[in-house]
């Protein structure tokens, strides 16, 4: 058995756009940075989502406890869900005008690269 | 002809009226299918927002909250966080990889055939679930309006039947975003208005109305609506809570019909606008439904609501109270104008799946042939699948809350659609083996799972009406309403097996370089059609 993956082409093509992209450092540092939000951002909001339907279902006497007049913690907690979707989504939008930056950025090398090869040859 | 009567025909007049209009300027596949992609961001948001708060959203959730109280508002609250996966996760990877069908991205890496045709399937059975929801709600707003009148539950379903397909074979994509688009605004402003009545109804206090909520009356009783567990109580409300969770917040990433929608705009970075134009809008809305919920609870009662047309019709029954017979035919005919909309756009996604995936890519493997017979094939799709879930709504009745139809959709979505689509953009070694057991586990183990829930199972008094009545008059196999919290795992776990159990696959593995380049920055995407 090979240790590493059977490479698709036969070594003498040539490595198209893709693999070009793939293999840019610029192209890695854009992964790394969606990484970076999107990861703790999902985390954030999936453990954020799911404490609710988790304390009301099997804490339903502390969820009743009222906080603002009749108004208990409960509905507080799912009046509080809307505001974090909110707010999770204008940060992400705000992170990725970075993540469009960044990826045209490695567009227009790729572009320029192709026009350098085009004159040498 | 009765006030109500002459307002709902006028307004279908004018809904209909966009479709001729688009219809006319609508020209080739791509038009039809994709709008052209021209739609800009704010249009497809509201177009999204359009589709996605359909009879459930409106009637469903002001059903389960009038009936019982806080647990109903947990459904509004999933709804609107499940737009994080979408925005985080899936819309933009999807607008680059993709061209007309969810089906799009998993092709693009592995094998086309067997994983559209199965992609085709899950998205037949979706979107028939989601629509049988939506001809729940119409045919018993049609029966409520006209009382009297001699049409009845059956028959109200088979027109709206009967528009849908006029809607879709003539209007195609842009007709439905314009449709959505009206609709959109029109149901969000039917809610302000109806919020500003409740709170009116209370002297614009918020004490005064959150005192009311906690002291609603139920027939001798006096019940506080505000704490939890009037829907889902011990022994397996919890688990049942959490299964509803689930199923919402990682089916809205599975539905067809709302992927398709980011196929309409030209450009990853608008298909992220449009989302959070979507996610404005639909917790704008989402958070109006203490008022309509709530309001119809303490205004109206439960008792008078189950008398009058059932969970279903709280909204418009509210509308009815506080504004008399005009304001309830405003009511009735956005809600009817919104599952007419949402039925369009369910119809158009199946249809789209079925011409693209199946008839172009499975039958004639790809390659080119006459567009003009798929987007024959599209328009004969949409005759069929209105017509089974015409007669699945029929066979149901009009007595199931259509937000808790509706979640059923979610979970299917969510078990057979959502783990492959994740697999497919995140996973190098994910094969097409693994894409044809994930669709199938999480399909068949959803669908299973629903039939033997004590929604459709259970044994029932001799006295119960037969419209009441368990489908299978049996004690129930599995305790819980949603099944989520079972299928989607089973779903991931189908896919894993299936994945581990076959041979690596080079060409699979090349292409994911590809796939995460192109989600990633965009290169080689499906750009805008030109006029």
């Amino acid at each position: 058995m090979p240790s590493k993956p059977v490479p698709a082409r036969s070594p003498n093509t040539p490595p198209t756009d893709w693999d070009r992209v793939a293999a840019n450092p610029e192209f890695r540092d854009l992964m790394k940075a969606k990484v970076r939000f999107i990861v703790p951002a999902t985390i954030f909001f999936v453990v954020y989502y799911f404490a609710l339907p988790i304390l009301v279902g099997y804490a339903p006497d502390f969820m009743s406890t009222p906080v603002v007049g009749v108004v208990n913690i409960a509905y507080l907690f799912a009046l509080s869900q809307f505001f974090m979707a909110w707010t999770l989504a204008w940060l992400y939008m705000r992170a990725a005008d970075r993540f469009d930056a960044m990826g045209k950025r490695i567009l227009e090398h790729l572009a320029q690269s192709a026009e350098t090869k085009k004159e040498r040859d | 002809m009765s006030t109500p009567l002459v307002m709902f025909l006028v307004f279908i007049a004018i809904t209909l009226g966009i479709t001729w209009w688009a219809a006319r300027r609508t020209a080739g596949a791509s038009a039809y299918f994709a709008a052209g992609r021209r739609i800009k961001g704010w249009q497809n948001g509201i177009a999204v927002a359009g589709d996605y708060m359909s009879a459930a959203s409106f009637l469903g959730i002001a059903g389960i909250i009038a009936f019982q109280g806080y647990d109903g508002f947990l459904y509004s609250v999933g709804w609107l966080v499940a737009y994080l996966t979408v925005l985080l996760i899936v819309a933009e990877p999807l607008r680059n990889a993709g061209k007309y069908t969810m089906a799009d991205v998993l092709a693009y890496r592995l094998k086309p055939r067997p994983v559209r045709a199965m992609a085709a399937l899950s998205t037949l059975t979706v979107s028939t679930f989601y629509m049988i929801a939506q001809m729940v709600g119409a045919g018993t707003l049609v029966a409520l309006l006209l009382k009297g009148s001699g049409i009845t539950y059956n028959r109200a379903v088979v027109m709206v039947g009967v528009l849908m397909v006029a809607y879709v074979v003539f209007g195609g994509m842009l007709a439905t975003t314009w449709v959505q688009i009206v609709k959109a605004i029109l149901l969000i402003g039917g809610a302000i208005l109806l919020s500003i009545l409740v709170m009116a109804h209370f002297g614009f206090s918020f004490p005064a109305f959150f005192d009311a909520i906690a002291h609603v009356k139920d027939g001798d009783k006096i019940v506080n609506f505000l704490n939890p567990g009037l829907r889902y109580k011990p022994p397996y409300g919890a688990l049942d809570l959490i299964s509803l969770g689930l199923a919402l917040i990682f089916g809205t990433a599975g539905l067809p019909h709302i992927l398709v929608r980011f196929y309409t705009v030209p450009d990853a970075k608008t298909a992220r606008v449009s989302v959070v134009w979507a996610m404005a809008i639909i917790g704008g809305f989402y958070i109006m439904t203490t008022f309509l919920g709530f309001g119809a609870a303490t205004i109206l009662g439960k008792a008078f609501i189950a008398s009058h047309g059932g969970t279903n019709m709280s909204a418009p029954l509210l509308a009815q109270a506080l504004g008399g017979d005009i304001l309830f035919a405003f009511i009735s005919s956005i809600a009817f104008a919104t599952i007419l909309a949402v039925v369009a756009g369910l119809t158009i996604s199946a249809s789209t799946s079925f011409a693209h995936d199946f008839y172009d890519n499975v039958i004639h493997h790809g390659k080119v042939h006459n567009p003009q017979a798929s987007v024959r094939v599209a328009r004969v799709t949409a005759f069929v699948v209105g017509a089974v879930a015409i007669a699945i709504a029929i066979v149901l009745g009009p007595t199931f809350n259509v937000a808790f139809l509706v979640a059923l959709a979610f979970a299917v979505a969510a078990s057979a659609n959502l783990p492959v689509i994740l697999l497919s953009i995140f996973w190098r070694r994910f094969t097409t083996e693994g894409a044809v057991w994930g669709l199938a586990s999480g399909l068949l183990s959803s669908l299973v799972l629903i039939v033997m829930s004590p929604s459709i199972m259970g044994v029932d008094a001799p006295t119960v009406a037969a419209s009441a009545r368990h489908l299978i008059q049996m004690r129930p196999i599995f305790p819980l309403e949603n099944p989520g919290i079972l299928s989607i795992p089973l779903g991931f776990l189908g896919a894993l097996f299936g994945t581990l159990t076959s041979r690596v696959d080079p060409q699979a593995e090349a292409k994911f370089t590809e796939l995460e380049v192109r989600a990633n920055t965009g290169l080689g995407s499906e750009k805008a059609v030109a006029h």
